[in-house]
């Protein structure tokens, strides 16, 4: 019975992954390469050395402030596909201040992450309010102003942002090193930036289990009339979700810009909004799990190159595996949901048939 | 075709649907099946049509026995049924629509479908333009593409699941005409519905089922009176009940209009005065819904004004007539009054103020606790609200409540309970009431009706009737006028 009851706490996350390095292992083969070699490429391509480790740091914390974010608008039954958007929104409010204002660096850096928050929020409540009070899917409102925040991005890099010197795909000039966040050693990562990130997780684990406002998003989300009838305003409720998501999506658009590439970059968001749903999905909408699943995605992200440096293989394989582990987690999960179902029908079942022999032989 | 159904079992949760109902149904006939919301109508017909399996019993045509897993069985078999909402897709046209479910290959007979689809028109009367979209529509115009689809694809029984409700009085002569039509070509029509009057003058035969079973069954010409007291059953003499003297208007609504696609409410002039209990009779899907929606705000008025103590409300939000005292108390209580997943005590959370940011459980567990004593709740603050059983979730929903309240509206409060905790809700009502708490209720047990309310609305497709004292109502007179028929 104690193993039976472990094997279910374990089995939709281990049969997932166990899928997954067989499907991946299928694929490699089918490349004509040797799949161990290929996984032990990708542990070492990320673990290899501690700069190296810095860098899977630095690829953790925009996906776990977007993952963190999601968390708040899943909780409340809501498809943020919008935190692409949100992320450039925080990098072009962080840029504006960042070109406009300049100030030494203990004053800009607290400032640019207000401002990134700011517009993240921003732009999450226009998604909100798109929903909220002009019935669009937030699906389609998301997606859509996704779009219009790419294109907001390159109109001012090739427009008003651009470079003396003539506007380029590589972004804008580089920041004054004034609004850089302070690097770890000879690394790419700020330890601010991680720290940040690791407070919004926190934060928002919090805010899901101990807090009122917590307690009504999760009552929107199971069941949005009913928590109207209890008094619960979910037209407002919902707008706060959005802007909470977009605040730290936009944090993580403004690190983005101020600790990693300092400067703003056309594809500044890097589908990190788009991996950070998956992240969500793979964490089974649980807080306490989203920062290992993103170190996890981290390492597959900064792995993989190595497969195309040392065997020739196509580094989109660690995206195949990303992706992958998620179909196979909401394929096992729905497949265990549905013979849970068979199980609680089929005593009925077995009742009525007995029932049935029993009035053929009167 | 000739339909027996014997001992049809079916059971959802703990409601007995259908309770051993055995049927028969000869074939060029006009079968009326009669019966309150409820009654286990529409789940025998869906038994019927393989909308649904059956927990037990057997079905036969013509003496051959039947067993369909999925509608499109029934219908391949000449078993097609309408439901009270045309099951088309808005967004293709007529023809779209005529056409699905006919099967045939990947290249449709498209011209041929349209010759009959003229064809079947004409042999009704009907009037439908292939090409309109199908929801540009009425509901008349809906229905009749249904029949004919049906026809088209060979039905020998047709079942009319409450065919009349939101179709115009040209339509239903012409529907009427249709099934007479039908019936001597030597279908058999089956015609639910609890319109009295509608079934008098349709149906060679009825059968009224109650609460899941059939209580009777009766050939034309209909005696009205027995037909009255097989659907509602025996009228208790009613008890006293304590007059309280009236306050002052608590709900005002000035000729209040209420629009949706299936009903409209129009003009509905009212005052409900403080402590005064007013009932809403009528069939379900009559209006009474809408009604109690609208004055809780959670229904807009198309126009006209409601007025709360005085105060103009209307356009306003459920949050805002909450916050005013006036809280609605819905029948589906896991679908839209309390959130399967959470606990009771995450419930209290929800609705008892004073909590700050940070939740204080201890504290919380406290109030739950005091709570499910006072109110006499079988469960544990921890317990998840979808285990509660109906008795206990309509407790747990009344205690949610606030605590003083000037307009209590309240969709079938003792619906699924006992005669105990029936008893159990009339009183914590009361004591609402003595404080001077307006109530509005429906039920669609007349006794309760006539027993508690002061006054009652009558409602039948839309129309409401001028309050009736109910003091001086009978539940005869009640059933009469609830069946569409004048005392």
């Amino acid at each position: 019975m104690k193993a039976r009851a472990l094997y279910d706490k374990l089995a939709p996350t281990l049969i997932p992954i166990l899928l997954t390095l067989v499907s991946g292992t299928i694929i490699l083969l089918l490349a004509g390469a040797n799949p161990l070699e290929a996984y032990g490429n990708i542990i070492t391509g990320a673990l290899g050395n501690p700069r190296k480790l810095a860098d899977v740091a630095v690829a953790v914390v925009p996906l776990l402030l977007c993952s963190a974010g999601m968390l708040i608008t899943f909780a409340a039954g809501l498809w943020n596909i919008g935190v692409e958007g949100q992320m450039v929104a925080g990098a072009l409010s962080t840029t504006w201040l960042i070109l406009s204002v300049p100030a030494p660096a203990y004053i800009i850096l607290p400032l640019s992450v207000l401002a990134g928050m700011a517009g993240g929020a921003v732009w999450g409540l226009l998604i909100g309010t798109l929903r909220a009070y002009g019935r669009v899917n937030e699906i389609f409102a998301g997606l859509g102003l996704n779009f219009v925040a790419m294109a907001l991005t390159n109109y001012l890099i090739f427009g008003p942002w651009k470079p003396p010197d003539g506007a380029t795909m590589s972004g804008t000039d580089p920041f004054p090193p004034s609004s850089w966040m302070p690097i770890l050693g000879n690394t790419r990562s700020s330890l601010v930036a991680f720290l940040l990130a690791l407070a919004a997780i926190v934060i928002v684990y919090i805010l899901l289990r101990d807090t009122s406002w917590g307690l009504r998003l999760k009552a929107i989300g199971l069941n949005a009339q009913a928590a109207d009838r209890l008094g619960i305003n979910t037209s407002r409720n919902m707008l706060l979700a959005f802007a909470a998501c977009g605040a730290f999506a936009g944090l993580a658009g403004s690190l983005q810009t101020t600790a990693v590439y300092h400067r703003l970059i056309p594809q500044i968001s890097g589908g990190i909004g788009y991996l950070s749903q998956l992240v969500v999905l793979l964490s089974g909408l649980r807080a306490q799990w989203v920062p290992l699943v993103v170190l996890f995605f981290s390492i597959i992200q900064v792995g993989s190159p190595r497969l195309e440096l040392r065997m020739q293989l196509d580094s989109a394989l660690g995206g195949v595996l990303q992706s992958s582990v998620v179909l196979f987690f909401l394929l096992v999960r729905g497949f265990r949901q549905r013979a849970a179902r068979k199980r609680a029908e089929r005593p009925l079942a077995s009742e009525q048939s007995a029932a049935e022999k029993g009035e053929a032989h009167a | 075709m000739k339909i027996e159904l014997t001992h049809i079992k079916k059971q959802f949760g703990a409601v007995r649907a259908n309770d051993d109902v055995s049927l028969v149904i000869e074939s060029g006939s006009i079968h009326g099946l009669l019966g309150e919301n409820g009654a286990g109508k529409t789940t025998l017909m869906k038994v019927l049509s393989g909308y649904l399996l059956a927990d037990a019993g057997q079905m036969s045509l013509d003496a051959r026995p039947a067993r369909f897993a999925s509608p499109a069985e029934a219908i391949r078999a000449g078993i097609g049924m309408l439901h009270q909402d045309p099951l088309d897709i808005p967004a293709l046209t007529v023809l779209d629509n005529f056409v699905l479910g006919s099967g045939g290959g990947l290249a449709q007979k498209r011209v041929a479908a349209r010759q009959e689809l003229r064809r079947q028109c004409q042999r009704f009367g009907f009037d439908l333009d292939p090409d309109a979209l199908c929801n540009t529509l009425t509901v008349g115009e809906r229905q009749q593409l249904e029949i004919v689809r049906l026809l088209a694809q060979g039905v020998r029984v047709l079942i009319l699941d409450e065919p009349t409700t939101g179709i115009s009085a040209p339509q239903k002569a012409l529907l009427f005409e249709t099934l007479h039509k039908l019936a001597d070509e030597g279908l058999s029509v089956i015609f639910v519905s609890h319109k009295l009057e509608e079934v008098e003058q349709l149906c060679s035969r009825v059968t009224v089922l109650r609460q899941g079973r059939v209580v009777g069954e009766m050939p034309a010409p209909l005696d009205t009176d027995r037909l009255v007291q097989l659907m509602f059953g025996q009228c208790l003499t009613s008890a006293t009940r304590p007059s309280l003297e009236l306050g002052q208007v608590t709900l005002e609504l000035q000729q209040a209009s209420v629009h949706t696609y299936r009903l409209t409410l129009e003009s509905i002039s009212l005052t409900v005065r403080r402590g005064e209990v007013m009932g809403l009779a009528g069939l379900e899907g009559s209006g009474q819904r809408l009604f109690m929606q609208a004055c809780a705000g959670i229904q807009r008025l198309a126009s006209g004004r409601l007025m709360i103590d005085e105060q103009d409300m209307t356009h306003q939000s459920y949050c805002h007539f909450l916050d005013k005292g006036v809280a609605f108390v819905p029948a589906a209580r896991l679908e839209e009054g309390m959130v399967p997943g959470l606990q009771i005590r995450e419930h209290v959370a929800l609705t008892r103020d004073g909590h700050g940011f940070f939740m204080h459980w201890p504290q919380v567990d406290e109030q739950t606790r005091a709570m499910i004593q006072e109110y006499n709740i079988v469960g544990r603050p921890e317990t998840m609200v979808q285990e509660l059983s109906g008795g206990n979730q309509q407790r747990a929903l009344l205690a949610l409540l606030p605590r003083h309240l000037r307009l209590l509206i309240l969709e079938h409060p003792t619906r699924g309970l006992d005669i105990e905790s029936s008893r159990w809700v009339w009183n914590r009502l009361a004591e609402r009431r003595r404080e001077g708490t307006a109530i509005l209720f429906t039920s669609t047990d007349l006794n309760e009706l006539v027993e508690n309310s002061d006054r009652l609305l009558v409602f039948a497709a839309g129309k409401v009737s001028a309050p009736l004292p109910a003091h001086t109502t009978t539940c005869e007179e009640l059933g009469y006028l609830i069946g569409g028929k004048g005392v």
